[in-house]
């Protein structure tokens, strides 16, 4: 029953230092294109996205809800854009409630989405799927 | 007298997991009616209360079952009975202001953790609370810890590590930098399933030992080689799920080289346990012998599926997508729901050795659920083929005409989740009362 556990604390105790630095990595990195920070007017728009948990139907980058489409070019999509975020905000649809944000809310919002929109692309559909296996992505500033 | 605090934490358990199931029944319903109370009670409302309940299910119990195991089975001296009860106290408190938090629409939280922050701290505290008592009793009374010791510790930890992480958006540091902000929510996301995989799977190496009777399965080399290669998943293994996401190309490099190890973990190790598990023994605990052969089976399944999708140009197409819901669910129900039955099964004929766990009703609870979860994970895998044909083949028609198009499939996704539901229900619902007849005074 009873195992050796110096050799075992020994390998955990390196796979922990190269978590720390891993980390320490990973939170000091930037996104691979330079961005602009979030406003303070985005900022509030992603805290409506949140607290209304928009998160629970859409998607940013693939990730979120299956309910309601992806969100991450809403803003900058053909045909979409500010004015028609506002009215799906303004009158819902479907499974989609009817919200009741005030101008100024929808403004913060559209904000949020507006910078959301400008740090990439999804579907990434110029990316270059490479024989590896690998995906080389296109970036915002290569269009 | 031992500690109750072990069963009160599996009854609060298996609540979790009815109204999970519930709230999941009632979610998935308005992707079949998207105009049903969608005022009263929207898919986004319900969602959390889905995705909160079943996620506390499998937390409670496996937390429960580690407690049971050390204390009954084991026959440890808790280090403190009353830090164990404080923790199921401030669990259960937490659990109630959580549910609060999110019919009363204080939810500004993020996906899984939807309720308002503050309640994130009792959680720690809890957890904290956990690790205090694990590892002072196990220091005290054990030298030399099988793999699943080590699990469980790290388990823990790393469980209080990632909680903390997926708050880091409330400092602006992370917040105001988008792209390193929703990085790191969903690192943390994905190593909080690593640890919580981290309790699960030492749950099932340790019910492979006892019902076995041959503790090798926990103590050799191969196991602590398959534990090492889970830690190095749950540490650097998360960025599969942000493929697409503009971070540095070197974080999406190693989360691809990290992600082809993953699953085979477990898989090898219970493959190794199958082929010479003696039938006496497996006769004693027919039901849990039975679970963890389902788990077997949903191991394969998904193995088959996460290492296929951990290859970049295959998430491609399935990133966004049902695919990664019928991922979820293959394994937060096929696995991680088989093992912890499996603990239920083998901690109810420890309680009542006459207790005869393979009645009629709860072998076929136990057939119609793994027929029924099979159902509902193919309808998730052809809606996600559908709508990633939509997404990148035909990119012909709005969202609202593909979501039309997948009615059948949700359909029968609805049916088969009631199936699950039902199945679970029978199958649980001994254990339960049997439970209960324990905490009575």
């Amino acid at each position: 029953m009873s195992t050796d556990s110096r050799p075992y604390i020994f390998v955990i105790a390196i796979l922990l230092a190269l978590f720390g630095f891993y980390n320490y990595v990973v939170y000091n990195t930037d996104g691979y294109v330079a961005i602009e920070k979030l406003s303070p007017t985005a900022v509030k728009g992603q805290q409506l996205f949140q607290s209304n948990r928009c998160w629970s139907c859409h998607q940013l980058y693939g990730l979120g809800g299956y309910l309601g489409p992806d969100l991450t070019n809403i803003y900058s999509s053909e045909g979409k854009g500010p004015n028609y975020i506002k009215a799906f905000l303004n009158s819902g649809i479907k499974s989609m409630p009817q919200f009741n944000f005030s101008e100024e809310e929808k403004d913060a919002l559209v904000q949020y989405l507006k910078q959301v929109d400008e740090t990439g692309i999804y579907p990434n559909y110029d990316a270059e799927i490479e024989a590896t296996g690998w995906v080389k992505l296109k970036y915002r500033d290569e269009e | 007298m031992k500690s109750k605090a072990p069963i009160y934490f599996l009854l609060f358990a298996m609540a979790a997991l009815f109204l999970g199931m519930f709230f999941g029944m009632t979610a998935s319903f308005q992707y079949l009616t998207p105009e049903f109370l969608k005022e009263q009670i929207p898919f986004s409302k319900m969602r959390p209360f889905h995705v909160t309940s079943v996620i506390s299910w499998i937390v409670l119990c496996a937390t429960g079952s580690i407690y049971f195991f050390l204390t009954y089975v084991e026959k440890f001296k808790l280090f403190s009975p009353l830090l164990a009860k404080l923790h199921f106290i401030l669990f259960l408190l937490t659990g109630v202001a959580i549910y609060f938090s999110f019919a009363f629409d204080y939810t500004e939280g993020r996906e899984y953790f939807a309720f308002t922050p503050v309640l994130i701290v009792p959680i720690l505290i809890g957890w904290v609370l956990f690790g205090i008592n694990y590892f002072k009793t196990l220091y005290k009374n054990v030298k030399g810890w099988p793999v699943y010791y080590w699990m469980w510790g790290t388990g823990i930890v790393f469980m209080c590590y990632h909680l903390m992480e997926a708050h880091f958006w409330l400092f602006d540091f992370f917040r105001l930098n988008f792209i390193k902000d929703f990085s790191v929510q969903w690192k943390s996301t994905g190593s909080f399933t690593g640890s919580w995989n981290m309790l699960v799977y030492g749950i099932s190496i340790y019910l492979m030992s006892k019902i076995k009777r041959n503790t090798d399965v926990a103590t050799n080399k191969i196991a602590f080689f398959f534990y090492f290669l889970g830690l190095t998943n749950l540490m650097f293994g998360w960025a599969h799920h942000t493929y697409l996401l503009p971070t540095q190309p070197w974080i999406r490099y190693v989360a691809y080289a990290i992600s082809m190890t993953e699953w085979i973990v477990l898989a090898s190790i219970i493959y190794n346990w199958k082929r010479s598990v003696l039938k006496v023994e497996k006769d004693n605990n027919p039901m849990a012998y039975r679970f963890l052969l389902a788990t077997d089976f949903w191991i394969f399944i998904n193995i088959i599926l996460a290492l296929l999708f951990s290859i970049p140009a295959i998430n491609f197409f399935t990133h966004g997508t049902h695919i990664t819901v019928a991922h979820s669910m293959g394994t937060t129900i096929g696995i991680n729901t088989t093992i912890l039955f499996s603990a239920l099964f083998f901690i109810i004929h420890h309680l009542y050795p006459e207790f005869q766990t393979d009645k009629k009703w709860v072998k076929r609870g136990f057939v119609s659920f793994n027929i029924s979860l099979l159902i509902f994970f193919v309808s998730l895998i052809i809606a996600g083929a559908k709508r990633s044909y939509w997404m990148y083949v035909s990119r012909d028609g709005s969202f609202s005409e593909m979501q039309d198009s997948l009615v059948p499939y949700y359909i029968s996704f609805f049916i088969f989740g009631i199936a699950i539901f039902v199945s679970l229900s029978i199958v649980a619902f001994p254990l339960f009362k049997a439970f209960f007849q324990k905490i009575k005074p």
